[in-house]
């Protein structure tokens, strides 16, 4: 059953009663503000806590998490959130401090970023991190601001284009812009890497930076990356790695190591923190020394004294690129995310790309006589199949996907990357068992073979979700972006006419 | 520890079933030369011994739950009622992601279509987003936006505005080739503790795309709105409100005003100070401007038998469809904070969010009226307030909260750090979780210091 809006749940004087009294003697509120300015109304919902409670928890009864089931969502590493990374970071010495208190009573939370700079350093090989970002596309902004800064400062302000592969992920494109660059476009070639004659052609003195996600997005390693990487540099620019896919090959291999210059990470994504339905994530950004004065102030360091190790907030930064945020950072996921790092230690970290990939590869041979796959190869973490043979039958991938919420999975990434037609988009992640994917593969089997025989089934699914499938088209034409009670009644009057 | 479920015969039936003989076969697209490094990560943690040594670093700094707080400067200790943090640590919302997939992620969707729904009545302004990344990003993007409504290029923030607010405005604006002027009357600002219309809005020109303004402001103080946006679109520009969303329980909104753009820090509402993030920014706005709102927005939407359900809408503005055209390169909102902000403002509702604001009123006149009643202190911004005030000290900020430490308070804001004209001047702050046993220590310990 669809659930009422909070709104509608409301009735005039009730209350949870939380806060009543003040401990202060009280003066009339007209004694210490002018009249002029207080608000009159103020419309919000009135309801008990047991209201509130019972519409919170039925709201998150029609909400699919990976907790529950498997969450193949490319791109995304819907992996396993550990528990205890929750609990760590609902300590009272981490949640109850005010980010400005004085340095001699945070020097626990100092220290805790200071050694995830240096974790995350060790892992990409870069010599300085930043951990403020609060997202992968805030971390691709503060990156490619720093990479503005840079050749700014070497007299190179006119490298004004950045270079954006086909395949890439729309926040690339969206960040160079952003940030003030022209992007231009780099083709893939037929094995899916980036086209190494083509990227040749874009290179000039007016080239800032290449943006390259490795493992790609289509899941691909480009094995020609350390060519790609010397005719980059070659050409005066830098090589901004997007670090969505690390996944794949942490622990494997550094990305400065293949000739990365800065990078960011997703540490929702790599390290296992909540994705928490949309959010908070973090973006820490990784750089060379030769780029590290640009990052954004400050930065959490280190000296020694006579009583031990001090942390403190580096803002002694001149030619920083100033602050992208508030504060350090989004302290509460970088906490889990160093749980994370020390729970499973080094050995840890391989373990999961090499299964991530394992999973990977062995739910492409499994699936891949059923779907297209349009590059037949090694997979790294995640890999692309095409829905177009289902197509030429009359069913999209999108309806695949729905089809796919009967049989209780959630459905992968569809429609992207761009350059697949159909596209499904499937990363497994290191955390699920054989059996789950084994299970995942007879699902899309079966579904491949309903899309040949019976088509019909397909083509009207999900059947047993809260709402089918939903008018997107109206909803963007009259977008209704908020409850009113008028247009509510007015709706439902509508609805009733329609429905006799 | 481990996550990962694969035993080696797991692995022998996977690696057969792919064709090859062992994990590392799968790794032969990477350089042989740079393969296997080492990372120098330490060795790994049992949960015991993880929990020890998260609880010795926990312990190493001291909170709200050791001192007493009369800090904040853009975070705030408010009170965050048990339910929230029982809602948020709900596995089907904190482990999902975002709502890609309409029919299973209706719990999600509709928690952004009412958090939408409720910024929007706080705020009263026509349409919301569902977050941002936090209060200053937001204000960022909303330069940018009256940057595209306008086609104008200066960007003009009171001096009065939170000092970080300031720096990612221009961070996010300068490489666009937008100025961003925010020392208008700085020094007249300082000496006063708000903006002057009649000088400030000689500043606004025919190319300022926006005013931003905060309000209350950053020394607590409010501002002559009014004046203000009158001046703001009398030439044109757009009227950008930074407000404080607890205060809004008895001050006006600034749709009220009239404001083109709010935006606002919204840890205040249900979520912990957790150093510092992760928080959310407010992000709302007029109708007009619905199609140049960055990030992303919930939408009602029916299926073919009339149930009512939510959709991710207006996709077209965003960066995986628009991609080097989008409004905006955000891709996540704060989801998990915002349902926070939902919960903690359906459960506070219309009575509880105004009696909050009424008791952050009373507690901070009674400890701005007794500390201002100490020989040697003063209030230096005698205007109205909300829960902020400036004092004037007898000694230096450092030395006054040095002491405050060692009787377990954490004194107000140094402003010192702002400029140096206020280096004897602190920002206090005093919400609903100050008692008033502490509010009196508080004067007392100022009042040992002479």
């Amino acid at each position: 059953m669809t659930e009422p809006i909070i709104c509608e749940l409301s009735s005039p004087g009730r209350s949870t009663g939380y806060i009543t009294k003040s401990d202060v003697p009280e003066k009339d509120l007209a004694d210490l503000l002018p009249q002029a300015f207080l608000r009159e109304e103020l419309e919000l919902p009135e309801l008990t806590e047991r209201e509130v409670a019972g519409h919170f928890i039925r709201l998150s009864q029609i909400n699919y998490c990976v907790d529950a089931g498997f969450y193949p969502l490319g791109s995304c590493t819907m992996k396993y959130n550990p528990k205890v990374n929750d609990a760590v970071a609902s300590l009272e010495g981490f949640t109850r401090l005010h980010p400005l208190q004085d340095e001699d009573t945070i020097q626990g939370a100092l220290r805790l970023m200071y050694e995830l700079q240096e974790y995350l350093c060790r892992i990409s090989g870069l010599d300085t991190v930043s951990l403020q970002p609060a997202a992968g596309a805030h971390g691709e902004l503060t990156g490619i601001l720093v990479v503005r800064a840079y050749h700014r400062a070497r007299g190179d302000a006119q490298r004004q284009i950045v270079l954006v592969p086909d395949s890439a992920h729309g926040t690339n494109p969206a960040t160079a812009a952003t940030s003030g660059h022209q992007v231009v476009n780099v083709k893939s070639n037929a094995e899916g890497e980036i086209d190494i004659d083509h990227l040749q052609a874009q290179l000039s003195d007016r080239v800032a930076a290449l943006m390259l996600t490795i493992p790609n997005t289509l899941g691909l390693f480009n094995a020609n990356i350390l060519d790609v990487a010397k005719i980059v540099h070659d050409a005066g620019a830098l090589l901004y790695c997007d670090g969505a896919n690390m996944n794949a090959i942490v622990g494997q291999v550094k990305l400065a190591d293949l000739g990365c210059d800065v990078m960011h990470f997703n540490l929702h994504k790599t390290f296992s923190t909540p994705h928490g339905g949309g959010g908070p994530g973090s973006g820490p950004v990784a750089v060379k020394e030769s780029l590290a004065p640009f990052l954004p102030v400050p930065l959490v360091a280190k000296k020694a004294t006579e009583s031990g190790d001090r942390y403190f907030l580096d803002y002694d930064r001149p030619q920083s690129i100033g602050k992208v945020r508030s504060f350090y950072g989004n302290f509460g996921v970088l906490v889990r995310a160093y749980a994370y790092i020390r729970s499973i230690g080094e050995e840890g970290l391989r373990r999961v790309s090499e299964n991530a990939v394992l999973n990977a590869n062995y739910l492409m041979q499994l699936l891949k006589g059923a779907y297209y796959l349009p590059y037949d190869r090694t997979c790294m973490h995640e890999f692309v199949l095409s829905g177009k043979r289902q197509k030429a039958q009359g069913v999209r991938t999108l309806d695949i996907a729905k089809r796919l919420i009967d049989y209780g999975f959630h459905p992968p990434t569809v429609y992207f990357p761009l350059v697949v037609d159909e596209a499904l988009m499937i990363e497994p992640t290191e955390t699920e068992t054989l059996q789950t994917l084994n299970s995942f593969a007879n699902a899309l089997l079966q579904i491949a073979e309903e899309a040949a025989t019976d088509p019909e089934k397909v083509l009207t699914a999900p059947h047993h979700t809260v709402v089918g499938r939903l008018d997107e088209v109206t909803a963007a034409r009259k977008p209704v972006l908020r409850w009113q009670p008028e247009l509510e009644r007015s709706q439902q009057w509508n609805n009733s006419t329609i429905s006799s | 520890m481990n996550y990962v479920p694969n035993t080696d015969y797991d692995r022998s039936v996977m690696l057969s079933r792919i064709g090859v003989t062992s994990v590392d076969d799968l790794f032969n697209d990477l350089p042989a030369q740079v393969r296997h490094p080492t990372l120098g990560i330490p060795e790994p943690l049992s949960e015991i011994e993880l929990t020890r040594l998260m609880s010795e670093l926990a312990h190493d700094n001291g909170g709200t739950h050791e001192y007493a707080l009369f800090l904040g400067a853009g975070a705030y200790n408010h009170f965050v009622p048990s339910i929230v943090r029982h809602i948020i640590g709900r596995s089907e919302f904190y482990t999902s992601y975002t709502p890609y997939q309409a029919e299973v992620s209706q719990g999600t969707l509709q928690s952004i279509f009412e958090f939408q729904t409720l910024v929007c009545q706080l705020m009263d302004m026509d349409v919301a987003n569902a977050s941002m990344y936090d209060g200053a990003s937001a204000a960022a993007e909303a330069a940018l936006l009256a940057h595209h409504a306008t086609r104008r290029s200066k960007v003009l923030v009171a001096p009065t505005v939170h000092p970080d607010y300031l720096a990612v405005i221009r961070t996010y604006c300068t490489e666009l080739g937008l100025t961003v002027d925010g020392r208008c009357d700085f020094d007249g600002c300082l000496n006063t503790g708000r903006v002057d219309p009649s000088i400030f809005s000689k500043a606004i020109a025919a190319d300022t795309a926006c005013v931003v303004i905060q309000h209350p402001n950053f020394f607590g103080c409010l501002e002559d709105v009014e004046s203000l946006a009158r001046a703001a679109h009398e030439a044109g520009a757009l009227l950008i409100m930074i407000v404080d969303p607890i205060s809004l329980g008895i001050l006006k909104p600034p749709g009220t005003y009239s404001a083109d753009v709010a935006v606002a820090e919204g840890q205040s509402l249900g979520n912990t100070l957790n150093f510092g993030g992760p928080y959310l920014g407010l992000f709302a706005a007029k109708q007009q401007f619905l199609r140049l709102v960055p990030g992303r927005i919930a939408g009602q939407a029916y299926d073919s038998e009339g149930r009512r359900g939510f959709v991710l809408t207006l996709q077209a503005r965003e960066q995986h469809i628009r991609r080097e055209k989008a409004t905006s390169n955000i891709c996540t909102n704060e989801a998990l904070n915002a349902l926070a902000a939902l919960v903690y403002l359906s459960s506070m509702g219309r009575q509880g969010l105004r009696r909050v604001a009424e008791i952050c009123l009373q507690k901070s006149h009674y400890a701005a009226d007794r500390i201002a009643s100490l020989r040697q202190y003063e209030l230096v911004y005698p205007h109205p307030f909300f829960k902020e005030f400036v004092i004037r000290c007898p000694r230096s900020v450092a030395e006054v909260n040095r002491y405050l430490l060692e009787h377990k308070v954490i004194g107000g804001y140094d402003l010192g750090r702002f400029d140096p004209v206020l280096a004897d001047c602190a920002l206090f702050c005093v919400t609903e979780m100050n008692t008033k046993d502490e509010i009196d220590t508080l004067v007392q310990l100022l009042g040992e210091l002479k």
